[in-house]
């Protein structure tokens, strides 16, 4: 079962980003998306997400209409409250906010006591969690991450990344990133996105979200990065 | 404390300006029918105040129903600019072209269609902060940060509701700043319109003063209105913090 599916190719004008990807996202699971800066991660989860890409793909694309976005910045707006931000979706839909369900994504991301004040009191980590409640309260079955956990420092991205994978289990997730041990940690399917298209890694046994601490993981991620250095993870000048 | 630092700092300032005054007028020994002295005016502003005062009723009346019709014509047009592109594609030359012709130079005509009264000054007023208003808000409704769209997007958000809850609040410190500008020109409008042609209001007064040789009396209109700019300024600057500190969500 795929949730969604990417095949083609995509430029800018004359210029190529990538060619011949075929990305698929298994239904109910984690596709960590890495590839070095400007190679197009995100412009695949823009296209998933209907978003403009100030380019053009050719080839074929199937997703779900109904999709959660989380980006790199909170996207919170500065002149509402926590709670009003939570439930964005509703407002902008005009349809009747379901309080008890704000309270409890809330509550679960550890922000009930701070739901009536305003982003520019809360410290960063606070904010990513309170754009992790709004994306659980649009309640989609599939998901996307654009580096959302990047702005953070590490301690805070740790718990933020096991408070997200908690939370939107059972859900598709497409995580975008460039940290390979967040990507190591929280992939069922680990892809690298590369000018010729798509690459699979493989991942440590255990279970996601893995240990960080986790030998195999740090292997795993050692392995990323040695690839990167043979030319294997691509780079881009 | 901040602000007692400020006032301080303006006190000074108003000092020194006062004494560098007095001095010019010592050193040099101009007469008085070319410059009087800051106690000549004060005494003059003294002995006309009911003069002076009724007609800074008049002025701060045109001035502030110019600014409220400027800024409630410039918020209409802005937002109705954003909800259609081919009306925001006709009317925007139309606008920037009306900005070539100076506000001055369309007094005479204004005074000739709407006559001596209030409205042709009001007209001035709102003409003057009008453009100002429009394009700042514009600017500020064009500017969204993409994010924000981007998430409304994926939310199935519609066009209006997109603007009226995500555009327009984001948008409101670029408001502030055309309101700070409106608090400059507004008065300005008036005036010109008084000296185009009145009966009433600071700027005639002046004209009227200037006309008597009564030059500390025109001064003492000069210094009427100099207080009301700053009067403005400063309500219409707290007003603009309050608006741009609620869209920030941040305390002033």
């Amino acid at each position: 079962m795929t949730a969604a599916r990417v095949c083609g190719g995509f430029t800018f004008g004359e210029q190529s980003l990538f060619n011949d990807v075929a990305l698929e996202l298994p239904t109910g699971r984690w596709t960590c998306l890495i590839g070095a800066s400007g190679i197009g991660k995100s412009t695949i989860l823009r296209l998933i997400a209907g978003l403009d890409t100030g380019g053009s793909f050719n080839g074929k694309l199937e997703t779900s209409s109904a999709v959660a976005y989380m980006a790199q910045s909170d996207l919170l707006l500065p002149w509402l409250t926590l709670r009003q931000n939570v439930n964005l979706g509703k407002r902008q839909r005009n349809e009747e906010p379901d309080n008890s369900r704000v309270g409890q994504v809330l509550e679960a991301v550890g922000l009930l006591s701070h739901a009536d004040k305003k982003p520019a009191q809360l410290s960063g980590g606070m904010r990513q969690r309170a754009a992790l409640a709004r994306t659980l309260l649009e309640d989609r079955p599939l998901v996307l991450l654009d580096e959302p956990f990047s702005a953070l420092d590490a301690q805070t991205r740790h718990q933020v990344q096991a408070l997200a994978y908690d939370m939107l289990r059972g859900r598709t997730v497409l995580l975008v990133t460039h940290d390979l041990l967040e990507a190591v940690r929280l992939a069922d399917q680990l892809v690298e996105l590369t000018p010729a298209g798509v690459r699979n890694h493989t991942l440590p046994d255990s279970a996601p979200p893995r240990d960080a601490s986790n030998p195999a993981v740090i292997a795993c991620q050692a392995g990323l990065l040695q690839a990167s250095h043979r030319g294997g993870v691509s780079r881009r000048a | 404390m901040n602000r007692l630092k400020q006032l301080r700092d303006v006190a000074i300032c108003a000092i020194t300006l006062l004494a560098l005054w007095q001095i010019v007028v010592w050193i040099t020994g101009v007469p008085r029918y070319i410059l009087p002295g800051p106690v000549q005016v004060l005494s003059a502003l003294v002995d006309n105040f009911d003069l002076v005062m009724q007609h800074f009723r008049i002025t701060a009346i045109e001035v502030l129903t110019g600014i409220v019709l400027g800024v409630s014509l410039g918020i209409s047009t802005a937002i109705s600019l954003m909800l259609s592109t081919p009306l925001r594609r006709v009317t925007m030359p139309m606008l920037v072209l009306s900005q070539v012709i100076p506000v001055f130079a369309l007094a005479p005509l204004l005074t000739l269609w709407l006559g001596y009264g209030l409205a042709s000054k009001i007209a001035m007023t709102l003409l003057i902060i009008y453009f100002p208003v429009t394009s700042s808000l514009l600017d500020g409704l064009s500017n969204t940060s993409p994010g924000y769209l981007d998430l409304a997007r994926t939310m199935g958000a519609s066009r209006k509701e997109v603007l009226l809850q995500i555009r327009l609040p984001a948008a409101l410190p670029s408001l502030a700043s055309g309101l700070r500008l409106a608090a400059v020109y507004a008065p300005i409008g008036a005036v010109i319109g008084e000296w185009v042609g009145a009966s009433s209001g600071l700027g005639y007064l002046m004209l009227l003063a200037n006309g008597r040789v009564k030059i500390d009396l025109m001064f003492a209109a000069l210094f009427a209105l100099c207080v009301f700019a700053i009067l403005l300024r400063a309500a219409m600057g707290w007003l603009a913090d309050r608006v741009e500190s609620w869209s920030t969500g941040t305390t002033v």
